[in-house]
């Protein structure tokens, strides 16, 4: 059996009663065997999968009704809870932990009758750009296994891009969800932050961490969003903004559009020359067929990932100081007679991996006695000038266009000797979580290296609908541009 | 700025973490690598500007303040790595 293009034609068949949700899960689980050399799950839930799929089909068989995701095959990024599975951040320090509640977001994937087939794997913590960072072994591209599949969501990216579910969850605290999303040639949606709850996600950055979407169909997106989008009691940081539709209308000569993308983004020398002239040609289609496309110019470009760096850093070191190995988690064994002092340190040591002790280190650095203002608060400062600046492009524009990254996908272990050359690749996705902004990655071209890349769409706060109406109309359209 | 032996050492020491002699070189130089990147913050011009903290519109919602028990004693516990009836346990606290 083949996989369905979206959730609409798999609705429409399990209706007709020519397909059953067993059997789709049974179709995922057969391609997941086959490509177990990408390690894109940590976790495999087959039994419970399929029992939940029998169930499913009992109650259509009955009812004759679907809800919104009835049998849809979801994977869920390992920082995101499921009550009662294991919940890892692919580290050492909660390899063998279990959750005992789950997320807003997954709790509410259920209740519309989704089918949640396994964790995928990511960086640590969610701290990488590749995921090489995992406990569990690195995630590779479904389309070469020499190259990365990004990251730090790259399990669900893979996932996704393989057929190895339909949808996937990922969490984008500066680009998680769109670069793997753009590496693996898929969709991947960084919604509003505080669109989603953050209820039962990992906590990373507070202030910056988002979940997100992957899919192939970008009316399958909207679905999901309109499922775990909204108000919760959980997350003060949930906007309370009613959820609308967020299905774009299929309008392929939609009114003149105002984009704008940014001088400075394009201009960047670090941006691969190919890239950079794919963008320049679909601008100049975009102009064209009669939108308005300006060029805006954006003063911050090179200091939006030191400035993110600061304060993710920062936020991390006190986010994850709870992983004492006192309540839950990896416990270091310690000599009969060391103090609790000792305990933590091992623990800490033996538990997190090179890049997230990097990073606390880092986090805890800027936060110190007599460098905190220099570095954290003038951090702070500058992500109110990013932000302003943004507010006032996209009051004026409906979206801002431009690269997910710099290059396509790099080979695995390319960029894992010096920490600041992959950090510079953040330089376009970072933009959007300090300034709190919706984003997409949608696939439009492929290199002539042989692997694909996205187009970044950023939008302004809340402005869903419009980001994923840009993107549906650029997707229509995409083979001819 | 130059990253000292005894900067590690402290900072490791506040984070909980261990100060690796072997680890100590090559962190030393992914520390100075890092603190080179984020000072380019320096570069921008923020004299004047308030700090932007909170990046959502409603703070503080209010709720009732009724008592409810999501997570029971008994389950907590099952994820302890080590557990006295229904207390954590730890080794005992004194300094090194």
């Amino acid at each position: 059996m083949s996989v369905f293009r979206n959730v609409q034609e798999y609705h429409a068949h399990l209706l007709v009663g020519d397909v059953t949700c067993e059997q789709v899960v049974s179709a995922y689980l057969d391609r997941i065997a086959l490509h177990k050399h990408l390690n894109a799950f940590i976790h495999l839930y087959a039994e419970e999968a399929l029992h939940r799929a029998r169930a499913i089909d009992a109650r259509i068989q009955r009812e004759r009704t679907l809800k919104r995701l009835t049998g849809v095959v979801f994977g869920i990024k390992d920082v995101i809870a499921y009550a009662h599975h294991p919940l890892t951040a692919a580290s050492r320090m909660l390899k063998d932990f279990r959750s005992v509640y789950s997320a807003t977001a997954v709790e509410r994937l259920l209740q519309e009758e989704a089918i949640i087939i396994g964790s995928l794997n990511c960086d640590e913590f969610a701290m990488g750009s590749s995921t090489e960072n995992s406990w569990f072994g690195p995630t590779l591209h479904p389309l070469n296994p020499d190259y990365v599949p990004g990251g730090s969501s790259g399990g669900s990216a893979a996932a996704v891009s393989a057929d190895l579910c339909m949808l996937a969850l990922g969490s984008d605290t500066g680009g998680s969800v769109r670069q793997p999303a753009d590496f693996c040639g898929i969709i991947g949606l960084k919604p509003t932050y505080g669109r989603i709850s953050r209820h039962g996600l990992i906590a990373y950055a507070s202030s910056f961490d988002q979940i997100g979407i992957f899919g192939k169909d970008i009316a399958d997106v909207a679905t999901t969003l309109e499922v775990i989008a909204g108000p919760d009691e959980f997350d003060s940081t949930a906007s309370p903004l009613p959820v609308e539709s967020y299905q774009p209308v299929n309008n392929p000569e939609p009114p003149s559009m105002k984009l704008a993308y940014m001088k400075e983004a394009l201009d960047h020398p670090s941006l691969d020359r190919e890239m950079k002239s794919n963008i320049e040609k679909l601008i100049d289609w975009l102009i064209q067929k009669g939108h308005i496309v300006d060029a805006v110019h954006f003063n911050y470009l090179d200091v939006i990932a030191p400035a993110y760096y600061v304060l993710t850093t920062a936020e991390a070191s006190a986010n994850l100081a709870r992983y004492d190995g006192v309540r839950y988690g990896y416990r270091a064994s310690t000599e009969e007679g060391a103090s609790l002092d000792i305990c933590y340190q091992k623990t800490r040591s033996e538990g997190f991996g090179k890049e997230v002790k990097r990073r606390i280190l880092l986090g805890t650095y800027v936060l110190s006695e007599g460098y905190y203002d220099a570095y954290y608060t003038k951090a702070q400062q500058v992500r109110r000038l990013v932000a302003e600046e943004a507010y006032r492009i996209l009051h004026e524009y409906t979206c801002l266009l431009m690269p997910t990254f710099p290059t396509t996908a790099f080979r695995l272990g390319e960029n894992m000797d010096d920490p600041v050359k992959m950090y510079l690749g953040d330089l376009y996705t970072v933009f959007a979580n300090l300034a709190g902004l919706p984003a997409i990655s949608i696939p439009l071209f492929r290199h002539s290296n042989g692997l694909p890349f996205g187009l970044q769409l950023v939008a302004g706060r809340f402005q869903e609908k419009k980001l994923l109406e840009t993107a549906a109309y650029l997707l229509s359209h995409g083979s001819t541009i | 700025m130059e990253i000292s032996d005894d900067l590690i050492r402290r900072l490791c020491d506040l984070a909980r973490l261990n100060y690796d002699e072997a680890e100590a070189a090559s962190l030393k130089k992914d520390l100075q690598r890092m603190i080179a990147f984020i000072e380019k913050l320096n570069e921008v011009d923020t004299t004047g500007v308030e700090p932007l903290i909170f990046l959502t519109d409603h703070l503080h919602p209010l709720r009732e303040d009724s008592v409810s028990s999501d997570l029971p004693r008994e389950q907590a516990l099952e994820l302890a790595p080590d557990r006295n009836g229904s207390f954590f346990q730890v080794p005992p606290l004194k300094t090194a």
